[in-house]
């Protein structure tokens, strides 16, 4: 596949991965789970498939008529069945539902530049949102700090469960989100950034100022070493490779700035939002840059969104680059948007069904470091699995069983 | 994706340009307001038509003469007019033109902060018909819109419903009662987003009270009126705010109510019945919670649909399914899209959602189409294909609520205004690089002018 060598890159990441979420001692139990057609996006969709989860983890994937299924496993069925969805970029569990000062932590604007800002000191998984999205069979967030700011904070990956946030992370420390454009702006006149240009040079020189600290944190007298900076700390895995940036641009004017940044230092990007990015395809490709591609009714703002389309999804896919879908970040009603509908929009402009699959499991997976925990049905992966009673990206098909870890965690049609 | 836009006035003249060109000089030579009617009949043939008034009919017929639905019905007894031009829709299906109850596109505004009440302000003084958002509404299948002010005061102002023609002026938009005066309602609204800083209220109980002692001085000034009897030297000074307010009172527009929770449902049904206006309830984030009184009562509700609830308290509540529950307890639903909160193009996903929630397809149509052209009592001229009614139509490609069905073209009143065929409008259909702008001015002189500066 194509696309797998892009992301090869984000494979690192894996590393840092932490262990899977348990919340009881039990171990889950044996779950088959049978679909008239299963999409492992491993390989092409089996007519009358079967998935086996043993203690969380995936076992067998194939042919009804050729794997044996031992009676004692709790059996689930559906029409459809996919790997648990993934949101590659969403505050939820950070911005609350209800939008109301006490419950909003996905941006801190006090200063323009935090990376140190973790999102597991702010991630709440009883958070409505998290159900909700849970509900149309999302078991994965990549979730953190919203953009908003120069650089807001980090973002974390998370399962859709459990009752404190170490029961739901996967990957505490994701990328760290940076802003280019308009809303990188602090919105006091006197306050920097103003301009695109003070924006890109103030993030140039973090980077400048970082890489100073690795050289002394490298000097041989111990006395002259700098002092622990959680900021230096988390911009110096930027610069080592560790953490990618998660870059939210809409303009190609600062998408290029972005990938301007990268090739200087060369740092790890993702692209998120991107609403020209058709505009700048060629160059996002050259760069082998991945893209989380904005939701499709976002809303124009200030401008810097208005030319969204909704066939970018599948012109960036044409072109090579690796797509990712996401439910982005809504600062009203509705407070989030769903990554399932995203990929339906998706699927009805240009991507076939299992392109438009792939952008919120197999190629999401990949972009976040996880391809070989998530994001498809094949034996050695998470139990992670959505059901569907028809054609998921239809509006009026149902989610009609979620299974996180191999737990069955809703079972309530929606 | 189609490559950046490619500027018409700097292209050679395209077909499509030529028939701008024309269209503009029939709108110029037409009378404002009054559509270009086609000379000629157009049949729509072979069209799987809903008609939602009645059931479906497979490989239909449906002819347009005049800009208004000449003849409907099965393919072998509907005979196409001699002359006409057909249009062969096999595979096609033909929906009447979407109504939206609830929308904010055109860049209009209505009150400012003077004060919360403000029913001298009239939305069309201040709406921009090239506003890029009307061509993505009628790639959306959008045919008529109530353009309303916005829900930050009490009462924020007088609507407009709008057919979208070709237009250059909001004149061309305007529905017009047999006096030729602009049809519209009143937007009012309660609950959070209409409290603030005096001289706004910052209760719901005074919310209530300032809208009741305003009525109360419209029925005063109603009274003095009438007690004049025409006489000159008894009759009170003309005055804007009390006009706009009797024409609610004496029940010659609507009051379209933005209410989310369920007891400021039920402060619009008290006020209601307090002072006798008509009402259609919007948003009613909460009604699933008093659908029965709602059914009751038999108060219109326009439903918005998005994609979770939350964003703010009034909303924590809300439903995917209250089309649903008010559907089953009997109580008239629409759906509306609030554009910009939802896409005016995505508008039919509204209605599936609903349908995944419980509603039935039958009257999840009916809510994008015929309940709202009710809703604004526009219903003997809109929201159906039936005879005599305007010929507002859309081609779709499917299923109306399948994901992947296409909008193929909208039509206004017998003339085409929107075909995804023509890359000019499919711009605006699926986006990119120019869609976030407004439309140029078109028309003869414009269009020459704008050639010559090359």
């Amino acid at each position: 596949m194509r696309t797998r060598r892009a992301f090869r890159w984000f494979a690192l990441l894996a590393g840092a991965v932490a262990a899977a979420p348990m919340t009881a001692a039990e171990p889950p139990p044996l779950l088959a789970i049978y679909g008239d057609v299963v999409h492992t996006m491993a390989g092409p969709p089996l007519e009358k498939g079967v998935v086996l989860i043993e203690a969380g983890k995936i076992k067998l994937v194939g042919s009804a008529l050729d794997i044996p299924v031992p009676p004692a496993a709790r059996v689930v069925r559906g029409r459809v069945v996919t790997p648990g969805l993934i949101d590659a970029h969403t505050a939820v569990g950070l911005t609350g539902y209800l939008n109301q000062d006490q419950d909003q932590d996905q941006l801190d604007k006090g200063e323009p530049i935090q990376p140190e800002l973790r999102a597991l000191d702010s991630y709440n998984p009883r958070e409505r949102l998290v159900e909700w999205v849970r509900g149309f069979g999302i078991t994965t967030l990549h979730t953190g700090h919203a953009p908003g700011a120069l650089v807001s904070g980090q973002t974390m990956v998370v399962k859709t469960v459990g009752e404190t946030v170490g029961d739901a992370v996967v990957v505490p420390a994701a990328m760290v989100a940076v802003t280019l454009g308009d809303d990188a702006r602090p919105g006091d006149e006197k306050k920097s950034p103003g301009t695109r240009s003070k924006a890109v040079a103030m993030l140039r020189g973090e980077f400048v100022k970082t890489q100073d600290y690795l050289r002394k944190l490298d000097l041989a007298d111990p006395e002259k070493r700098p002092d622990r900076d959680l900021r230096r700390e988390i911009f110096a895995d930027v610069l080592r490779g560790r953490l990618p940036l998660l870059v939210t641009v809409n303009r190609a004017t600062d998408i290029d700035a972005a990938l301007r940044i990268a090739k200087e230092f060369g740092i790890r990007i993702v692209l998120d939002s991107a609403a020209e990015a058709y505009l700048a395809a060629d160059r996002i490709k050259e760069a082998g840059v991945p893209v989380i591609v904005h939701p499709s009714m976002r809303r124009g703002g200030n401008g810097e969104t208005e030319n969204i389309s909704f066939e970018t999804p599948a012109t960036l896919r044409a072109k090579g680059i690796p797509v990712a879908l996401q439910s982005g970040f809504e600062g009203y009603v509705p407070k989030t948007r769903v990554a399932l509908f995203e990929a339906a929009v998706a699927a009805a402009n240009g991507l076939t069904t299992e392109q438009a699959l792939a952008t919120i499991t197999s190629d999401a997976a990949a972009i976040l470091g996880l391809a070989d925990r998530v994001g498809a049905l094949r034996p050695g992966m998470d139990g992670d699995v959505a059901v569907f009673d028809g054609d998921p990206f239809e509006y009026t098909s149902h989610c009609t069983a979620v299974v996180i870890d191999g737990r069955v965690v809703s079972e309530e049609p929606r | 994706m189609q490559p950046a836009r490619r500027d018409r006035h700097c292209a050679p003249p395209s077909a499509g340009a030529v028939k701008r060109l024309v269209s503009g000089l029939l709108a110029a030579v037409v009378a404002a307001g009054v559509a270009a009617a086609q000379d000629r009949p157009i049949a729509f043939i072979k069209a799987d038509l809903v008609p939602i008034s009645g059931p479906p009919i497979a490989g239909g017929t449906l002819v347009v003469a005049g800009g208004t639905i000449a003849a409907v019905g099965p393919a072998a007894t509907t005979p196409i007019p001699p002359g006409a031009e057909t249009i062969d829709c096999t595979g096609r299906v033909v929906i009447p033109g979407l109504v939206d109850t609830h929308s904010h596109v055109g860049g209009g505004w209505g009150g400012d902060a003077s004060g919360p009440i403000q029913p001298d302000v009239r939305i069309l003084d201040s709406i921009n018909v090239r506003d890029s958002g009307f061509r993505k509404a009628r790639a959306g299948g959008l045919t008529t819109l109530n353009i309303m002010p916005g829900s930050g005061h009490l009462l924020s102002g007088q609507t407009i419903y709008a057919k979208l023609r070709k237009a250059s002026t909001i004149d061309d938009f305007a529905i017009r009662d047999a006096a030729g005066k602009p049809l519209g309602g009143m937007k009012m609204a309660n609950g959070t987003n209409s409290q603030k800083d005096p001289p706004f209220p910052g209760t719901r109980s005074k919310s209530a009270a300032l809208v009741r002692q305003k009525f109360l001085k419209a029925q005063d000034y109603r009274r003095k009126l009438t007690e004049a009897k025409g006489d000159a030297a008894k009759l009170p000074d003309r005055d804007l705010e009390m006009e706009g307010l009797l024409d609610v009172l004496d029940g010659r527009i609507v009051v379209h109510h933005h209410c989310h929770r369920a007891d400021d449902i039920m402060t619009v049904l008290r006020l209601r019945e307090e002072f006798g206006f008509k009402v259609v309830l919007h948003r009613v984030s909460e009604a699933w919670k008093v659908a029965e009184q709602l059914a009751k009562a038999k108060a219109p509700c326009s439903v918005i649909v998005v994609d979770a609830p939350g964003g703010k308290i009034e909303a924590m509540d809300l439903s995917l399914a209250t089309g649903a529950v008010l559907e089953k307890a009997g109580a008239p639903v629409a759906i509306h899209t609030d554009d910009p909160v939802t896409d005016s193009r995505l508008f039919l996903r509204a209605a599936g959602l609903a349908v995944r929630a419980g509603m039935s397809r039958e009257k999840a149509l009916e809510a994008l189409t015929l309940a709202g052209a009710k809703m604004l009592e526009l219903d003997a001229r809109i929201g159906s294909l039936d005879v005599g009614k305007d010929a507002d139509l859309v081609v779709l490609s499917g299923d109306p609520l399948a994901v992947r069905t296409k909008v193929l073209q909208t039509w206004v009143e017998g003339a085409k205004v929107f075909d995804r065929e023509d890359p000019d409008d499919r711009l605006f259909a699926v986006g990119g690089y120019g869609a976030g702008r407004d439309q140029k001015a078109h028309g003869c002189c414009t269009d020459n002018r704008l050639s010559e500066t090359k």
